[in-house]
Formats: structure tokens, sequence, C-alpha cells
């Protein structure tokens, strides 16, 4: 986490950090503490009347069954997405960082993808998935699966997770490919020089020099699978069947932006918000030590 | 390599391409397919050549009193260039003052910008949309872009890559009479090239793609971005020209495939100066 | 430098105005007073909407109407209420009918058509609007809160060549539930289609039409027009039948669930599902889309439980108009001569004939007869036959439910759970009552703040 050789002086690196904590204050800190007094509130979607109820909302979230279901099935998501896009695209990452032919039209290819506009994405999974006229469903159907993820939880939840982790897949790729790139070919000839070939090589040589990296990816994709997935499960599932693909960040936004019930989206997110920054703390107190040291 | 062509890494490489080609050639497939097609669920694996010309003709599109796609392309590489320009310097300044200086409230700083990961700006939206108002930028494309600037994804990524630069690096050119800049400059830019290259295509797609914000703030429809022109094409209780929205929907995919054939280059010069 | 300190008087001079002086100042240097009207009308009828705005601009030269887009109607509502935060709402904004109860509790930011006659001296006659659809947007007493504009009901669409295809008469569409499940069974023996029946906005068509049609409360207090203590009552009897129905048809392979709100559409488009339950406003995609003959019919009834079916309820949109603290009285005065003008019988019959949504106005109906637009488009008149069919009662009227969309997502949920067999018709029900209610009652105290 340290760092043992700094340069002296506050004045420029305060110069520095402004612009940033700036943005922040006004854009983020400041909006976003707006929303969260607002936890504490009972109001109207216009805020025309509002009641300081304390610490109702949170109550009421945590006498819900519902609410913790929530809780538990979001946390085998975020789990499953980061796991399945960080995998993927570590190993395609590898594959097009050798020496081989039209390696930049794979990398382009590999990267493009992430570039569809979601609205865009939202419409081509749900025809692609449809359970009777997707071409993944007449695929299946030809190989004797019966596909309804309409009324199929477990089909459902197969169904959010891999939309979510493939639109995660290309940035983690991209950010592999650079992390890869980074690694000086010296010190990978060296390994070669001493012998040390395929896993080996990769889990002792390469697998080290990639940890910033691997580390920046495991809080990014934590965060995404957490707060970034939302749109994609309301296109595809809206939370169904029941309530078996509804993550804590899906009822977030339809609390918030459909249902308009403001006090509880409010408490919503903190409770969200405060459940990410334990789990990342813990994360740049063990994995991010063992890093830097 | 030495001459011997690598199965395994063009087998495992076709298949992710496979995998994630598939929508984007849906995409190119869908726009030369009747209007309708889509509607039925006929998503044709092969396009219809003799339609090709749609491109062409949605380029000039136009909704009563809306702007011309080509122009909604504009706005969205305007915004796009903008937000991804912004971050990366605002960030790499910031992660660089956290990681190499020692002053007050330093974690502080860190974990506040940090924690703007978090809470997606639909969340925020309402009050976001107030602080906005109250500095008279709605309807402004300062207002676009602005707050999607702020972003901790990048000072994150920018700190890792500092963290793991030698201490023996930094004393070296203390040792040669680098200041703080200059040692900016001269040392961490290169060694992050690859990063700052791999982070730029990533933030620019992502100010490519933002919806609901534009869609909130801007009410000119001479701000309107690509993303909100498709939205606006897919009908409301009436038909939808799918063949039009996936044309243009293929048009806005060129300029972030330009943005990343450009950046194809600096990650082989990041490699080149990572050998140094 | 001087140009930038000359604006700088300027805009403190246009300032020191006051607001009500300013409209005076803009008549006199021949400027329009600007009406902002935000929609949620994409697609074709987004470009329909810039028309009717275009011909009241060059209809009068006080005026001028900007439409413009704001998303879907979640964002559009989003939108509008923090705009409205800010100061900066728009004059008009379209919003749909699950979203009145929250309009309506919304007091301060909108002005209901009624105040807004009353302010501005401008006519505008609730009895020129159809029953069934200024009832969903009027107070309990008739006075009109928002102003109907694109109005659907669901109906049944079927495919006549598959129904040719089962010996079916493609002609005469099953009118009883009992004849829907015989035409499944013949849909099914010939298999015709893969699917014999489904349904969109599960919700919508098979609890708050079958109750408006059979007469029978959805919720108390005359479904929430009379007080915002009211409660759901979807667990009676018929409706606990009817779901049963649906259920028992899903295990027979008669019925296939389709999905949430709008998702079941494609089935039938795409010629899988021979019957769909779905908005009249579907019709432009059906025909245009599909690639067979499509029926259009009323929905099925229960003579057992109403021998005399009425009304359905609608479907859609109705514009509300939204204040500031600067709003002048002309800008009021600028949006109920616009509301004015898109009710005239010329514009309606328009935009009724465009856009497949229902005339709003006896006179815009009146005049598409007379145009002889429903013998040249037949079937375009089932929905209108269906929304004015017997006498309007409470049961009927529309819903006053806060929270509405949330209510439907439970409804649909419940639904889905007693589909995958977890749970039986009363089951579903009664817990979808026991949680409505949980959220009648938060908006209740939101509301009474």
């Amino acid at each position: 986490m340290e760092r043992r050789t700094i340069f002296a002086g506050w004045v420029l690196p305060v110069l520095l950090v402004a612009p940033q904590l700036l943005l922040t204050v006004f854009f983020f800190l400041w909006p976003a503490g707006r929303a969260m007094w607002t936890s504490l509130e009972r109001q109207d979607a216009f805020g025309i009347r509002t009641e300081f109820v304390g610490l109702d909302n949170f109550a009421d979230l945590f006498a819900d069954p519902l609410y913790l279901d929530s809780a538990v099935r979001t946390v085998g998501f975020c789990a499953a997405v980061a796991v399945l896009a960080m995998g993927t695209a570590l190993l395609l990452a590898v594959f097009a960082d050798r020496d081989i032919r039209g390696r930049a039209i794979y990398r382009t290819l590999l990267i493009w993808p992430y570039a569809i506009a979601p609205a865009i994405a939202a419409v081509l999974w749900v025809l692609l998935l449809h359970p009777q006229i997707g071409l993944v469903a007449h695929g299946l159907k030809a190989i004797g699966i019966l596909w309804d993820y309409k009324l199929n939880d477990a089909q459902a939840m197969t169904v959010v997770i891999l939309a979510s982790a493939w639109k995660q897949v290309s940035y983690n790729f991209i950010f592999f490919l650079a992390g890869l790139q980074s690694i000086p070919k010296a010190v990978i000839e060296a390994a070669r020089m001493d012998g040390a070939r395929g896993w080996r090589r990769f889990r002792t040589i390469t697998l080290p020099l990639l940890a910033p990296t691997m580390f920046f990816l495991i809080v990014v994709n934590i965060v995404y699978a957490a707060f970034d997935t939302f749109a994609t499960i309301q296109a595809l599932t809206q939370g169904g069947p029941g309530k078996a693909t509804e993550t804590l960040m899906l009822k977030v936004y339809r609390d918030g932006l459909i249902n308009l019930d403001l006090g509880s989206s409010s408490a919503q997110s903190v409770v969200l918000m405060l459940g990410i920054v334990v789990l990342t703390a813990l994360q740049f107190r063990f994995i991010g030590r063992r890093n830097a040291e | 390599m030495n001459g011997r062509v690598d199965w395994v890494a063009h087998g495992v490489l076709c298949c992710g391409v496979l995998l994630f080609v598939l929508p984007l050639w849906l995409l190119l497939a869908g726009a030369t397919q009747d209007a309708g097609a889509i509607s039925r669920g006929e998503l044709s694996l092969l396009p219809d050549l003799r339609n090709l010309g749609v491109f062409w003709s949605v380029l000039n599109d136009r909704a009563p009193g809306g702007a011309p796609v080509w122009h909604m392309l504009l706005v969205s590489a305007a915004m796009a260039l903008a937000i991804a320009g912004g971050k990366i310097i605002i960030s790499l300044l910031s992660a660089y003052a956290v990681t190499f200086f020692r002053f007050p409230f330093r974690m502080l700083c860190f974990w506040t910008i940090f924690i703007t990961l978090m809470l997606p700006v639909e969340v925020r939206i309402v009050p976001t949309y107030a602080v906005m108002a109250d500095f008279g930028l709605i309807n402004s494309f300062t207002g676009l872009a602005m707050p999607l600037i702020a972003s901790a994804t990048a000072t994150l990524l920018f700190r890792q890559v500092f963290v793991a630069v030698p201490d023996e690096l930094v004393e070296a050119a203390r040792m040669d009479g680098a200041g703080p800049l200059r040692f900016l400059r001269d040392i961490l830019l290169p060694v992050s090239a690859a990063n700052m290259a791999a982070l730029f295509v990533i933030v620019f797609v992502y100010g490519w793609n933002q919806y609901l914000w534009p869609l909130l703030v801007a009410t000119d429809p001479s701000l309107d971005t690509i993303v909100i022109g498709i939205v606006k094409m897919i009908g409301q209780d009436s038909v939808t020209d799918w063949n039009r929205v996936m044309a243009t929907a293929v048009l806005a995919l060129l300029p972030p495939v330009a943005v990343v054939l450009l950046m194809q280059r600096w990650f082989v010069k990041g490699l080149t100066e990572g050998e140094k | 430098m001087s140009h930038s300190v000359h604006r700088r008087t300027l805009l403190t001079g246009t300032a020191a105005l006051t607001a009500a002086s300013l409209s005076g100042v803009a008549a006199a240097q021949g400027a329009k007073t600007k009406i902002v009207f935000w929609h949620a009308m994409s697609g074709p009828l987004g470009d329909e909407i810039g028309n009717i705005c275009k011909a009241f601009n060059a209809a009068q030269a006080e005026y001028e109407v900007e439409p413009i887009f704001k998303g879907t109607y979640p964002e559009t509502l989003t939108a509008a209420i923090a705009a409205w935060r800010a100061g900066q709402a728009p004059h008009l904004v379209q919003m749909f009918e699950v979203g009145t109860g929250s309009m309506l509790a919304a007091g301060p930011a909108v002005k209901q058509v009624w105040q807004l006659a009353q302010e501005t001296g401008i006519k505008l006659d609730p009895e020129a609007y159809i029953g069934g659809v200024r009832g969903y947007y009027s107070l309990s007493d008739g006075r009109m809160a928002s102003m109907p504009f694109n109005s659907s009901t669901a109906i049944m669409w079927y495919n006549k060549d598959a129904f040719e295809k089962a010996g079916l008469d493609p002609n005469k569409a099953p009118t009883t539930w009992t004849e829907v499940i015989a035409a499944c069974r013949a849909l099914k023996a010939k298999s015709s289609t893969p699917i014999p029946m489904t349904t969109s906005w599960p919700t919508w068509v098979h609890i708050e039409e079958y109750g408006a049609m059979h007469d029978l409360p959805v919720a108390t207090k005359g479904n929430g027009f009379d007080g915002l203590d009211t409660e759901l009552k979807i667990n009676t009897p018929p409706f606990v039948k009817h779901l049963n129905r649906l259920l028992e048809m899903s295990k027979e392979g008669l019925f296939k669930y389709g999905g949430r709100d709008a998702a079941a559409g494609p089935l039938f488009v795409s010629g899988e599902a021979a019957i769909i339950f779905d908005s009249s406003a579907a019709r432009a995609a059906i025909k245009r889309d599909g690639k067979f003959n499509a029926g259009a019919a009323l929905l099925p009834t229960d003579p057992d439980v109403n021998p005399n079916p009425i009304n359905s309820v609608i479907g859609g949109a109705s514009l509300w108009t939204m204040t500031t603290p600067k709003r002048t009285a002309a800008e009021y005065k600028g949006v109920a001569t616009f509301l004015k003008f898109i009710g005239q019988p010329e514009q309606d019959a328009h935009w009724h004939q465009v856009s497949g949504y229902v005339p709003v106005t006896f006179g815009g109906w009146e005049l598409s007869k007379k145009q002889g637009f429903y013998d040249r488009n037949p079937g375009t008149d089932i929905p209108i036959v269906q929304l004015s069919r017997g006498k309007l009662t409470a049961n009927s009227k529309g819903f006053r439910l806060g929270r509405m969309i949330e209510l439907r997502n439970i409804i649909q949920e419940e639904m889905e759970k007693a589909l995958q067999g977890q749970q039986g018709a009363q089951a579903a029900l009664d817990n979808a009552v026991a949680r409505g209610n949980k959220v009648l009652r938060e908006f209740e105290k939101s509301a009474k703040g």
C-alpha cells in the first residue's frame, strides 16, 4: 500500500489532485449525499411532502425476507459474473498476446463488441435467447433441452449471468492485454532460458507480474456486477420469474426510477454501497498489500 | 515465433471471436433484412447484400425537428472524446499525487475518489440534475460531459500501475536530478502507455454509450447523441424499422472501432518501451 | 469586451422586468410564447407528434409548441420530476395511465385541466371526451385532471389463417372463455401454430380489464378513486377462477406464458401463437410485420360471472400541465390553447387514424365514421366498441392506485410463481393482495406526508 520512496512537498500534490476532487465533490458527493439523506426520509416523487423517519426505511428492508433473499442471490451473481468474465478474458488475452499471425485482427474483433450500444445489445439478447423464436432456443431444442427462461429459475439466472459476463469480457480483455504487454519481454525470455515453460512459466512469472492489473480488475468487476448489470437484467428478465433474478441493484433501480419510492431506494443504495466499500477495503488490506510488497 | 503455426492460440481465439462477434454479425445481417423481420424474430445469419444501401440512407435520416444521424455521430464523438480525455488527465494527475507524495488527508482523498465507483448516475440522477441546474449547466455540452468525467476506475488503474513501479527507478530518477513533473513525463507516462491506451478505448466507449444522463440533461435536439437517436427510432406502440435501427447501430460502431485501431499502435509502443 | 458588458446590462435589464410584463414585451417584439412539450413517443408516432405541433404552430401566431422526446414513459416521468425539482419543468408532459395516481398526488407540481380552464378562461369541456377515456383522468366528481391523448385498450388478436387451418371460422372469433378454450383445443389438435394462446400485459388484461368488464372491484374505495386508503380485492372467487383457468390451460399446453408487459408480442407477430391478448395499439406492427391475416376481436368474457359485460378500461397516456415558479399566465394560456387544438374533431380524428390509438373525443369518433375510416379498415372500431359498451360503473372507470407499476409487477411475479407450479391460484392472489396492500399503505403515507 505504501511506497518507500516519495517526493517531498504537499502543494504540488494537492494541486494535482484538486481537479479530480472538485469534480467528485460537486458531481458525486454532493448529489450522492443528498440521495443518502433521502434514505432517512419518506417523500413523494416530487419531493413536495417530506417527513423525517429516521431508520424506518432500513428497518423495513431488513424485515423483508424477499430483500434478504435478494442479498444472498446478489452475492452469488456477482461472484459468478466476475469469475466468468475475468477467466474468459484472461484466457483470450494470453493467447492474443502470443506472437501469432493476425493478432491485430483478433484483438480488434474481441474489443469491438464492447462498443455496441446497450439499448441494441439488449434487443439482440432478447431475440437471440427468446424461448420460442430465438436462435439459442432452436439450437437447444435440437439437442433436446427445453428452453424457457421466462418460467425456469435456473435458466433465467444462467441467462442474466452469461449476458452480464459477456458484456464485461472485452473490458477485462483489453486491460489484461495491456498488462501482459507491459511485462518486459526480457523477463519472459529469462524464464524461458531457465527452462520454465507453459503453465509453470505462466503461474510463476506472468501471473505475479499481472497482479496489479488483476487486483484492479477484481475490484472493477465486482463493482460492475453489483452496480452496472441492472439494465441487462431489466431488459432480459425484469428480475423474474417471480424474483429469481432480482439483484439488489435492480431493486434499487426499480424502486427509485420506476416505482418512485425514493426513501427506500436510497436506503437500499446506502446498504449496497456500504457492502461494497467494506468488501473493497478488505481487498485492499489483504490482496492490495501483498501486491505492493 | 519459430515459424510454427500456433494452432492452440488460433483455436482459442477463433472460439472467442465467434462468441463475441456473433451479436455484431447479427447487427450487420439485421440491417439488410426487411423492416419487419426482427419483429417476427427472423434474425437471419445471412445478410441480404441487395440492401446494403440502407447504411447510406440512414446517414441522412432525420426526425422532424431532430438532428440528422451524422450530426448525432459528431455530438457523440465530441462527448466521448471530452469524457475520455478529461478522465485520463485528471485521473493520471490524482493517482500520481496519491501514490508518490505524502500530504495531509491523502488516503481520505483517495477513498473519496474511490467511492465514485459506486452508485451509477442512474441512482443519483435527480439530485445530480439539481446540482447541474444550480450551476446553470442544463442543456449545454459542458453539462453533458462534466459529471461523467469524475472517475474512480481510471484513478485506481493508474494507482495500480504506479504502485508497481520499482523503487529503484524512482531513486535513479532522483539521482539524475529529475523533478516530480519530469519524472511523471519521462518515466511514468511511458510505463503506463499501454494501460492508458486501454483506458482510452474503454472510457471512449463508456462516454459513447451514455444514454440516461444525456437524455435528461439535454433537451435541445442539436445535442442529441447517437444512442438517443437509436432509441428514438425504436417505435413505441407502432412499427419499428428494425433494419434502419440496426444500420444506425452499425454506423454508431465505426468511431469506437477507429479508436480501437488507433490505440492498437499504442499497445505495441507500450511493449517496446517496456523492453528498455 | 465591450460587447460582453453590453450583453450583461441587457441581461440584468431583462431580469429586472417583471415576469408579468415579459409576455407583453415578447408579443410587442413579435416573438412567440414558447411551450415545451415532453413526450415519450418514439418511432413513427414521435414524427407524428412533430407534425401535430407543426400544424398548431402554423394555425396561430401567438404560441410555438416545441415537442421533445424524453425516453420511455418512466424515463419521461423521471425527467419531469428532476426538472420540476430544479424549477425547470416543461409546460406539458405526456404521462402513462399508471402514473395518474402519482401525478395526482403531486399537488402543486401540476395544474389540473379544470384549473387551467378556469384560470385561462379557455373552455375545455369534459363532455366532449368519450366517457371511458375521460373517466380515467378525472376526479371522482367529473372534473378533468389531465388531458386524454393517446388511448388504447386491450383486445384479442387472432391469426385467421391458423383458425382456418384448425377448422374454425376465421370470421367468428370466440367471445367467451369457454369458446376460447374450445378454439385453443382445436388449434392444438390440428397444430396449426406451435402455441394456441399467449398474452401480453398479464396484469392489465387478466386482472384490470377482467375486473372492469365483469364489473368487479379490483380495489376498494371505487378502485381508489374515493380515497388513498384503498385495498386490493383481487383474491375474490372470480379472479381466482380465472387465474386457475390460465394455469389449467398452461398445463394442457393451450396457453404459453410469454413474459411480462409487452414481451409476448413477437410470439403473435412471428406466427407462433394463434391468439394473443394485447393492446389495440399493436395494430400497426401486426399488420405490417405479420405474414398472415390477423383479426381483431373483443376480449372474451365469462357469462356466468356477468352476462352483460360492460366497458373495458383504457391504457396509454394523457397530457399533464406542469408548473414552475416563473411560469406566466400567457404560457398557461398557450398550453390551454394547444390542448383545445388537439381536441378538435379534425385533429383527434387524424391522430386516431394515423396512430392506431382510439379517438378520445366524440367529435373525432363521429368524424372518422363519416370519413368512412372504419369501413375501409375493418376491426379498427373494435376497441371503441369495447370501451363504450354498457354503462360506466365505479368498477369500470379506471384505477387510481399509487405506485401502480409496482402493483402490476407484484401481481406478475405471483402469477409467474403460480405458472411455475410453486403455488395455486388462490395463494398467488392472496400473496399479491398482501404485498400490494403494503405498497398502497406506503404510498398513502407518502402522499399524506
